[in-house]
């Protein structure tokens, strides 16, 4: 009691052990019904709510001595807020491994991205999340909310969808977007591009979200259904990565042809540079390219 | 005739109620306010049969509880007691034994309501086709090119340019807004549908052609209507048979030609006698 070691003074994990039992029973519960958004109560962290708070409560409350973490922001496990989450967690829970590979790991935390490579069913992924309910734009009362979950009443959104067409032609949803999860609850998958939202569907590892600062956690289990909202005749459509010509967009880097891109402007010729967003993934896809590349030259 | 909703002794109360709340309000103590606890009768003993096609009329001043029935009814209010059965299809629903999310359903895929302000039933922040659509996407068609040409065929039928069915309802006039909402609580067809004070407002000429509307579709759908209206050109013209309510009863019933024509009830002849 009299020291002020902060590394004695705080328990593994940094929260209390209550605190880390009753976040494991809301998602139990979670677990329990798909897409339900369980409240529970988000602790203060030593970091802005906003800034993956509840998933790092998740992340806290579940991981273990022994096991492996991968924290991702937008794709790399160098931007800021992956950075400083692995820091503090590795600063909390002694004992635990972190990692950048995706097959390394056992919980993936993530920020805006579901890693490329599929994810296997000893895996866990965690996403941030900034706001859990999908029907926030179209009814401001928790209230009423609640009663169109319950009854699985999600008109509103799809009309969201129909003025969309109306005005633009297509859909215009370009993350958060609304995916119905067994056939009832609609959840926000979290701001993911379109192009992850299929990763949900039948996904073999178990997908946990957290909203710290709205205090829900909620889960789609594996092997659970993930259904993107759209019309019979206007289907779903992910990112088209085709160019002027016709052709699909390449990794500058590593020449993959199938991942999500990321555009930049290169600061010197003012061209547009198209890169894998997951660095993991295109680190992997380079070491293969350079491996095809050598056998070509051996070979050639 | 295939009867629609069979309403019995239908009450709401206002307030905390007393045991003579009921004896010592009506037209006969000229208050529906009860001297003892305070509480307000809205609505007392209200009983009627509904049948296929036909308009019925509910007529009276403000405050007569008129709207509060048709509110009960369509599940707005919570009445106090009574009880209302309705039949389609050949199914009996016993309107206030069902429970919150069974009424909403209903309500969404058999009932229709137009309300006297088009804020109430319609949603000023999308599109009037959007409106629409939003009904139809209740009642689980989630056809784009339907949910289109099924909006563009009821806002034509109701008179409103389908060129304009992309635009807010808010940018409408008055009566463009009525005729929108009127396309909205027919989307889904329902066998029922109810109409609160929905000319109220409108210049005549404008009254007269939604008035034509109404008993176009009438004819057209067989749609059985509560017309709730203080107007007794409006009952004239619309309803077979009407009710007269006073302080929360109905003081007189019948064929709307006889009431119209051979008031029973003094404040019915007075009403009548006013209108000319």
């Amino acid at each position: 009691m009299s020291s002020y070691d902060t590394s004695a003074s705080y328990p593994f994990g940094f929260l209390d052990e209550y605190a880390k039992k009753e976040v494991r029973r809301t998602t139990l519960k979670a677990v329990a019904i798909p897409g339900y958004q369980v409240p529970y109560s988000s602790r203060e962290m030593p970091m802005g709510r906003g800034f993956g708070t509840g998933g790092l409560q998740l992340t806290l409350a579940l991981i273990g001595k022994g096991e492996t973490l991968k924290v991702i922001d937008q794709g790399s496990d160098d931007s800021v807020n992956a950075v400083n989450l692995r820091s503090f967690i590795e600063m909390t829970c002694q004992g635990i491994e972190t990692t950048t590979l995706t097959d390394e790991a056992d919980i993936l935390q993530s920020r805006h991205r579901i890693p490329e490579k599929p994810l296997r069913e000893d895996q866990l992924l965690v996403l941030q999340v900034p706001y859990p309910d999908p029907l926030v734009v179209v009814e401001p009362s928790e209230d009423k909310r609640k009663l169109l979950h319950g009854e699985a009443d999600y008109s509103r959104l799809l009309v969201k969808l129909y003025e969309d067409i109306v005005k633009f032609n297509e859909i215009t949803i370009s993350h958060r977007y609304p995916t119905r999860i067994n056939d009832h609850y609609v959840i926000d998958p979290s701001p993911i591009p379109r192009w992850d939202v299929l990763k949900i569907n039948q996904s073999k590892a178990l997908i946990l979200f957290g909203a710290g600062r709205e205090k829900k956690i909620y889960a789609v289990p594996p092997y659970t259904k993930a259904e993107p909202l759209a019309f019979e005749d206007v289907p779903f459509r992910v990112e088209d990565f085709t160019d002027e010509k016709g052709q699909r967009r390449v990794c500058k880097r590593c020449n993959c042809k199938s991942s999500f891109l990321d555009e930049f402007v290169d600061s010197k010729t003012g061209e547009k540079v198209y890169q894998c967003s997951d660095t993991d993934w295109c680190n992997e896809q380079l070491v293969l390219k350079t491996d095809i590349e050598e056998a070509e030259a051996v070979n050639g | 005739m295939d009867k629609v909703l069979e309403v019995n002794n239908l009450s709401k109360l206002y307030g905390q109620g007393c045991p003579v709340c009921y004896e010592l309000t009506g037209p006969e103590h000229n208050t529906n306010i009860c001297p003892q606890c305070g509480s307000v009768v809205a609505a007392h003993n209200v009983s009627f049969e509904l049948y296929k096609g036909e308009i019925l009329g509910i007529m009276g001043e403000s405050g007569s509880g008129k709207s509060t029935a048709v509110k009960c009814l369509y599940f707005d209010e919570e009445p106090s007691s009574g009880r209302a059965i309705f039949y389609n299809e050949g199914n009996q629903y016993d309107l206030f034994n069902m429970n919150a999310a069974q009424q909403r359903r209903l309500a969404n895929h058999r009932f229709g309501m137009v309300y006297q302000n088009p804020n109430l039933g319609l949603n000023f922040e999308i599109s009037a086709g959007g409106n629409i659509a939003e009904r139809l996407l209740m009642s689980e068609v989630k056809n784009y090119s339907k949910i289109r040409s099924r909006s563009t065929g009821l806002l034509t039928r109701t008179e409103v340019l389908p060129e304009r069915m992309d635009e807010l309802p808010k940018n409408f006039s008055g009566g463009m807004q009525q005729r929108v909402q009127i396309a909205k609580a027919l989307a889904i067809n329902p066998p029922l549908l109810f109409l609160d004070e929905v000319t109220t407002g409108l210049d005549l000429s404008v009254q007269a052609a939604i008035l034509d509307l109404i008993l176009e579709i009438q004819q057209e759908m067989e749609t059985a209507m509560v017309v709730v209206t203080h107007d007794l050109g409006v009952i004239r013209l619309l309803a077979g048979r009407t009710l007269v309510m006073k302080y929360g009863r109905v003081i007189e019933s019948g064929l709307t030609d006889q009431i119209l024509e051979d008031p029973q009830h003094a404040y019915t002849q007075r009403l009548v006698a006013s209108a000319l």
